[in-house]
């Protein structure tokens, strides 16, 4: 598990590299995050089956070192929430 | 994940689950939400008028520990209808937005939530920004 606060870019690039071809975009302020993710792994899931695939990224740290974060996923960049 | 043969307090979250056909796990009340996430999703609730259990997970920390292990979903607020997982505010409020939430609670035919019941809903205090 990383040492220090967590940042957005560190979020991102964990996401980008736990979920096959991942975009992410991601805002927050050490606590709370946003995250909006694109990812071809969405496609055909439901929204809890896509957020889980997200907060796997992160474990136990959902809760704790990281507070909050906040998941807008998407199957592509035009295409419906996932 | 407990393996124990007997887990009173997850049998007792799974009984309120499957006897309430709404029920919301969250921080502190509907009255007195200490979570702006579950804030939000009260309100959005409230503002369908759909009665709803709540469960305030704060006081005992196991209850949100057996909760996310019964339900394989880290985070609080948690919304289950009919026993099933609807999500957290994220999800509430992406469905609330589509219509699919009032339609999950049986409420097709209820007016536009554009017209909430105004005196009740708070603008919920958040810290989430919404990148829509």
């Amino acid at each position: 598990m990383s040492a220090g606060p967590a940042t957005p870019e560190e979020l991102k690039s964990r996401i980008e590299a736990g979920i096959p071809g991942a975009r992410a975009e991601v805002t927050g302020d050490g606590h709370h995050f946003s995250a909006t993710i694109t990812a071809p792994a969405f496609r055909g899931l439901s929204r809890i089956q896509a957020h889980r695939l997200v907060y796997e990224v992160f474990g136990a740290e959902i809760g704790g070192r990281i507070h909050a974060l906040s998941i807008q996923t998407k199957a592509d960049e035009n295409g419906e929430a996932a | 994940m407990s393996d124990e043969p007997t887990n009173p307090m997850r049998d007792a979250i799974q009984e309120a689950i499957s006897e309430n056909p709404v029920i919301l796990f969250m921080k502190g009340t509907p009255d007195q939400p200490m979570c702006g996430f579950s804030a939000r999703t009260v309100a959005i609730l409230q503002s369908l008028g759909k009665p709803f259990a709540a469960v305030d997970v704060l006081p005992d920390p196991r209850i949100r520990q057996e909760l996310s292990g019964l339900s394989n979903w880290p985070t609080i607020p948690q919304l289950f209808v009919d026993g099933e997982l609807v999500g957290g505010c994220d999800i509430v409020t992406e469905m609330y937005q589509s219509g699919e939430l009032q339609q999950a609670l049986g409420l097709d035919n209820a007016p536009a939530p554009e017209e909430p019941a105004v005196e009740r809903v708070e603008p919920p205090p958040l810290s989430i920004e919404n990148r829509l």
